[in-house]
């Protein structure tokens, strides 16, 4: 296959930064998208030139760190992940637009890599539970029903990767907050935190300055996960029973 | 006055303060202004006022029908008179226009917040395959619904209750002759189209704010979500549809 990368390139968070196009040839139809970007890599650092920088690590679609605004939608045109997209979603002679995640709460550090502590930042203000340490305790201890057990799963397999918030017209991050809420809300375990963490997590992603849903549901359409826009009405309804009925005045 | 001046160092700015904001009532309040001013608050105002209006809508709609009823307008005066008087009625159209500039205000604050989510924009979006039409464009259909309503308020609303309007008696009582105004105005095929224009507006803004409203208050359940949003379909086809025949009717009839 041969391409046209037209590449989002920024030396710094402070840089303007511009678009600069690379031809590339000889790409497989098997490749994945990183393989190709690896393939560009190696040609620019053989030139002596600087490689594109973009945030990839376990490459199997599970630990949420690739990113990449491909072609107009957040991990290009299949609802997967960059690293699970492959070449034969692409034409010979194919023009691709390669954008880094554009969000205020976003800050590009370089290149395509972008800052998305904002996240770390809103499961530190209530996204988990505590435990009392000791034994590990027995299988089937707490019973949880099979369709609740499987709703909070559906809810965890978010992989926090921040496609919701650049699908958004808004770079709303409701969608990955509903998710990191809804998890712990429907389980016995996070019951003891569960007004305190609606309350923190949603005044800590207000902090970070992302914006407000709109409904238009593009992030469950975007997300590789497939995280149900459901999730969103729960935070919610999670949210609005907290502060009426919290202890935090 | 003498006591105060008595004790050394009274500062008189801190004791006003303390009297004004006693811990009691800043501690009563501050949970109702924080969550208010939360995105997830925001967006509660946003959908109550907007489910408030969907409700005034119907209203509005069922009382206007009556301009079709070919009884020279008798019922439509009758009931336009009841409109503007009676207390109950009052308190609602109150509540209307609260609603109409809650949802005014708290959209601009809204959208300002949104905009600054993401100052640097994409190069390319394909947002055509992730959402709809209308639930992108929410701002700016409110925006010519929000033209269209000064307009529409202009045409009768200040008419009726401060403009120089003909009287009619109806059985030795006299009222204002609102559906003669009515009846004038819609020979105007400029006003005419543009009434029916601002109802397909009304119609794609009501297609996304009628479910939408209901999953910002949480509600989102597999037994009621499909109703609601066959009802918000249905409903927002056939209030802008009746609304849109009233102008077409009297530019066909008279």
């Amino acid at each position: 296959m041969k391409l046209t990368l037209k590449v989002w390139r920024q030396k710094n968070n402070t840089d303007k930064g511009g678009f600069v196009s690379y031809p590339i040839d000889g790409i497989s139809k098997d490749m994945s998208f990183l393989e190709m970007l690896d393939v560009l890599n190696e040609e620019l650092s053989d030139k002596g030139e600087d490689p594109v920088h973009f945030d990839h690590d376990c490459r199997e679609g599970i630990c949420g760190m690739c990113s990449l605004f491909i072609n107009g939608k957040p991990h290009g045109p299949q609802q997967t992940t960059t690293c699970q997209l492959h070449m034969r979603s692409f034409n010979d002679g194919d023009t691709i637009t390669i954008e880094p995640w554009r969000a205020k709460a976003f800050p590009v550090v370089k290149d395509l890599v972008v800052d998305r502590s904002s996240f770390d930042r809103i499961i530190q203000a209530g996204g988990y539970v505590s435990v009392n340490t000791g034994g590990v305790p027995d299988a089937n201890e707490i019973p949880i029903p099979k369709r609740i057990a499987d709703e909070a799963f559906d809810a965890a397999t978010c992989i926090g990767c921040g496609a919701c918030v650049a699908a958004c017209k808004n770079a709303s991050a409701m969608l990955f907050v509903s998710a990191k809420i809804s998890q712990l809300a429907m389980l016995p375990q996070g019951q003891v935190e569960r007004k305190e963490r609606a309350e923190k997590m949603i005044a800590q992603m207000d902090s970070e300055g992302f914006g407000a849903c709109t409904n238009t549901g593009a992030c469950s359409a975007e997300c590789p996960k497939g995280i149900s826009l459901t999730n969103i009405a729960r935070m919610n309804r999670e949210y609005f029973s907290a502060v009426v009925s919290s202890e935090n005045v | 006055m003498d006591c105060l001046l008595a004790v050394p160092n009274v500062n008189l700015a801190s004791v006003i303060e303390n009297i004004r904001f006693t811990p009691i009532l800043k501690n009563h309040m501050s949970w109702v202004t924080k969550t208010l001013s939360s995105t997830l608050g925001r967006k509660l105002i946003m959908a109550l006022t907007g489910l408030f209006l969907i409700l005034f809508l119907v209203g509005h709609v069922s009382g206007n029908l009556l301009l079709l009823k070919g009884d020279e307008g008798k019922s439509f005066n009758i009931y336009a008179e009841f409109m503007t008087t009676n207390p109950a009625v009052k308190l609602l159209s109150y509540l209307t226009y609260i609603s109409v500039i809650g949802h005014v205000i708290y959209s601009i604050i809204l959208t300002r917040k949104n905009k600054s989510a993401r100052p640097i924009a994409y190069a390319e979006t394909k947002a055509s395959t992730n959402s709809s039409f209308s639930s992108r464009n929410m701002g700016i259909l409110g925006t010519i619904i929000l033209v269209f309503l000064m307009v529409h308020m202009q045409n009768f609303w200040y008419q009726m209750h401060w403009g120089d309007i003909p009287t009619v008696t109806y059985d030795g009582e006299t009222y204002k002759d609102l559906f003669a105004v009515v009846s004038f105005s819609f020979q105007n095929e400029l006003l005419v189209l543009g009434y029916v224009i601002a109802m397909g507006f009304l119609a794609f803004h009501l297609s996304h704010g009628f479910a939408s409203a209901f999953q910002t208050l949480g509600l989102n359940h597999k037994k009621y979500s499909p109703a609601i949003e066959t009802v918000g379909k249905i409903y927002c086809v056939v209030v802008p549809a009746l609304f849109a025949s009233m102008p077409l009717y009297i530019y066909f009839t008279s």
